[in-house]
């Protein structure tokens, strides 16, 4: 017999929770108008198809998608789910948004209350098992082996842990276990580190056990309702049954500037570390209505990726075009992203530079050129060298751009006050910061 | 255009395709990098707002169903109308095999009676050309005929091609005067698109008259014999046509894809759709040298490549040499090996240093699943 409320669904062993509502405000112009997931990389993916693929390379196909910050473009990636094979009768991709309630209304205050809002959602499936993931990282991972793991260790909760450099342990959530991968302590941010064993961000929870811990969470005031500050540490207490899942593959959360390029330059390598030619773990992504891309015969292409839609009669060197971006003669590209839609004009010449989507790249300019000096209005973001174009801006003809330079999104020939724009400086949408 | 549905004839044997032909149709012969010839005039049609559509097959028609599968990249996977496949069957009035043009429409009466549009565009599967039929529309309207045929004038095409053509004279008031199927001596250079614009009932009664008498061809039976008693006009189309009827046209069409203003016309001046894969963006290690060619997603270039077309998923290894050639999908060129002036079809391995060379008017054809 069927349980009230669960009788037109089929249960579900495990159903997947994706959080996508941050806003990953290190990536700077990148995400002013896009959630972090939603960011273009590699070519023609978004970062979020990289956990969805997951998911469904994986065997799950119900996932709820939690959004939060500028959820425009994601909502529209993600649609119905069909990229993903997720356009299902029974579960699917349903995305999850805030929403007001007959007595109050909220934001997602932590990612543990974003889930504890949606607890309808998952009842409805009935599941023994939920995946909690982030949209923000890139990396192929088999979630059925992590559930395989939770399962044989009759744990409560398992956490997928990276191994990484010592140097930087102190910048993730560190998992101390046995050496059985029993977890007997966590360190969110540690000044020392005791191991080197990274969070993930992903979580297998028994779903009897989470729901229990999400609801006391948010009756308690002073919890910042978050995963890793809040419910692992209060499951640690209560002395639950808690083991690490190491994962060994690649694994790079694309937080910075500098972290986002240097992850898409990985792609171009000859043997990347991370292959996205791997037929039996595809990434899946909708595919834009556009020809095979054309090369002319004055292209150089070298060390590079291109997707469709491409037109290329410039030199193209250890880059990546993203789909309909057109080079035009005699310019040159060299270590940067250009990303759908953008046009480079006659002999332009770009260097390490991330140029966003529909940007205009003015004939003869030339960016990425110059002294590395850190951006004077954001040094915190702008500081990797890298100069960054906001999407649909225009780089009039023949302008000097140095590095660690930002041009705002939308930011056209009126708003440069000359024609050179010195290393470390930005140019804004009407003339001003916001 | 929503008072006009489509029929798309995608039937006879070719045998001057040779291998391309021998396990799919015509209409099912990839084009361009990641199309199949049948994308453009499907395309074309729902780009002309048309949603109902008729595909009428007859030989090796799985790779084709394969393709269309419920025509969601054209976007007609719809709850009213959408894309139908018609492949012969038996009953107890048909013969379980098409025999002609008309009797394959003959057979299928139930979708156009069906069908409320006023108008039926009957074209062909494997021609490539992009276009609206709304002009036409008008053309057939304005000039109160009872069919339009769309025609060309087929200069820049070899002339023993127009043999393989219907070819057509018309008044000063684009009346057609003659036609001629497939004549050994064309009387003009006015050749057939195989694109008709008819009312639907009328298409009804011409094909239940016809088809009463014993004939099945639409071409010889209806149009030709129906000349004297029919109001038939033509329509000039201007723009780039090719069929896929040999493999020097075939390989021609290809070719001239590489030209910018052919390629602008066929594959950017609207929306071409077709069935995708879902593929990484291609990459070029540091030893590519490629010039002047189109390149799907999913290849791997290592070695050099110069005026081809590559389909997805292709691999040119370190120290090949690629010119003057098409290689689809899957297929692999080996170091050091060279190919000139060839079509490799699907899922070839060309081996580490050999070398085949066709002649520009006469390429080689390597055939599916071949290891060379």
């Amino acid at each position: 017999m069927n349980l009230p409320g669960v009788d037109a669904m089929i249960k579900k062993e495990m159903i997947a929770l994706l959080l996508a509502g941050g806003q990953g405000s290190r990536l700077g112009v990148l995400t002013k108008n896009v959630a972090k997931p939603a960011v273009l990389y590699g070519g023609k993916y978004r970062i979020i198809d990289f956990s969805l693929s997951n998911c469904i390379n994986s065997g799950i196909d119900t996932v709820g998608v939690l959004t939060q910050y500028q959820p425009l473009k994601l909502n529209s990636h993600i649609g119905i789910g069909k990229p993903w094979d997720m356009d299902r009768i029974d579960g699917g991709v349903t995305i999850l948004s805030p929403y007001l309630k007959a007595e109050s209304g909220e934001w997602f205050k932590g990612t543990a209350n974003a889930v504890y809002q949606n607890i309808h959602y998952i009842d409805k499936y009935s599941p023994e098992y939920v995946i909690i993931l982030s949209g923000d990282h890139i990396y192929k991972m088999d979630y059925s082996k992590m559930l395989d793991f939770h399962k044989d260790n009759n744990s409560d909760a398992t956490i997928s842990v990276i191994n990484v450099p010592f140097e930087e342990a102190s910048r993730y959530g560190i998992m101390n276990c046995h050496e059985n991968g029993n977890i007997y302590e966590f360190q969110e941010k540690p000044k020392n580190p005791k191991s080197t064993l990274a969070s993930m961000g992903v979580y297998i929870f028994n779903w009897a056990v989470l729901r229990e811990y999400l609801i006391k969470d948010s009756d308690s005031p002073e919890s910042e309702n978050d995963f890793g500050k809040n419910i692992i540490p209060e499951m640690l207490k209560d002395g639950k049954s808690m083991w690490a899942y190491q994962f060994s593959g690649y694994w790079r959360d694309v937080g910075t500037i500098q972290a986002f390029w240097e992850s898409n330059m990985d792609l171009v390598s000859r043997v990347p570390q991370f292959n996205l030619y791997d037929s039996e773990w595809k990434i899946y992504t909708p595919n834009p209505v556009k020809s095979a891309h054309y090369i002319g015969p004055s292209a150089c292409i070298k060390k590079s990726m291109v997707a469709e839609g491409c037109v290329v009669n410039g030199t193209v060197i250890n880059s990546i075009l993203f789909p309909g971006a057109i080079v035009e003669e005699g310019a040159v590209i060299e270590d940067s992203l250009i990303m759908s839609n953008s046009k480079v004009g006659r002999n332009a010449v770009i260097k390490k530079s991330i140029i966003s989507e529909w940007v205009t790249v003015g004939a003869n300019s030339k960016l990425g050129e110059g002294e590395d000096i850190k951006n004077e209005y954001k040094p915190n973001i702008y500081n990797s060298g890298m100069t960054v174009v906001g999407e649909n801006a225009e780089i009039p003809e023949g302008a000097i751009i140095g590095k660690n330079v930002m041009i705002d999104i939308g930011a056209c020939a009126e708003d440069f006050t000359s024609l050179i724009v010195e290393s470390g400086k930005s140019v804004f949408k009407g003339g001003v910061a916001e | 255009m929503k008072n006009v549905m489509g029929i798309i004839l995608s039937g006879g044997r070719n045998t001057k395709l040779k291998e391309l032909s021998t396990m799919r149709s015509s209409p099912a012969v990839p084009v361009g990098g990641k199309y199949r010839a049948i994308d453009f005039v499907l395309s074309n049609m729902v780009n002309s707002g048309i949603t109902n559509v008729g595909v009428i097959t007859q030989y090796s028609f799985r790779s084709l169903m394969d393709h269309l599968g419920s025509g969601k990249e054209w976007d007609l996977d719809r709850k009213n109308d959408g894309l139908f496949i018609f492949p012969p069957f038996l009953s107890d009035e048909s013969s379980g095999w098409y025999r002609g043009t008309a009797d394959s429409m003959y057979n299928n009466l139930t979708f156009l009676k069906r069908s409320n549009e006023e108008y039926v565009i009957i074209s062909q599967g494997n021609c490539i050309y992009t276009t609206t039929f709304d002009d036409m529309l008008k053309t057939h309207k304005e000039n109160d005929a009872d069919i339009t045929i769309a025609y060309r004038e087929m200069s820049d095409v070899p002339i023993e091609e127009l043999s393989n053509m219907g070819i057509l004279q018309v008044d000063s008031n684009q009346r057609v005067i003659d036609f001629q199927e497939k004549p050994m001596h064309p009387n003009t250079l006015y050749g057939s698109l195989g694109t008709y614009m008819i009312r639907r009932e009328l298409l009804i009664s011409l094909l239940e008259e016809s088809v009463a008498h014993g004939y099945y061809d639409f071409v010889l039976d209806i149009i030709i014999k129906m000349l004297p008693k029919l109001r038939v006009y033509g329509y000039k189309f201007n723009g780039y046509w090719r069929s896929i009827s040999s493999v020097q046209m075939y390989y021609k069409c290809n070719m001239e894809l590489l030209k910018l203003e052919v390629s602008q016309e066929l594959l950017n001046s609207a929306k071409i759709y077709t069935k995708v894969k879902d593929e990484a963006p291609t990459k070029f290690n540091e030893e590519a040298e490629v010039k002047n060619s189109i390149v799907a997603d999913g290849c791997i270039i290592e070695g050099t490549v110069e005026n081809s077309v590559l389909f997805r998923g292709v691999t040119v290894k370190k120290g090949a040499i690629v010119k003057d050639s098409i290689i689809m999908q899957g297929s692999v060129v080996e170091e050091n090996s060279t190919l000139s002036y060839a079509i490799l079809d699907k899922n070839v391995i060309l081996s580490k240093g050999r070398c085949l060379k066709g002649e520009e008017n006469w390429p080689i054809i390597i055939g599916k699943n071949v290891m060379v």
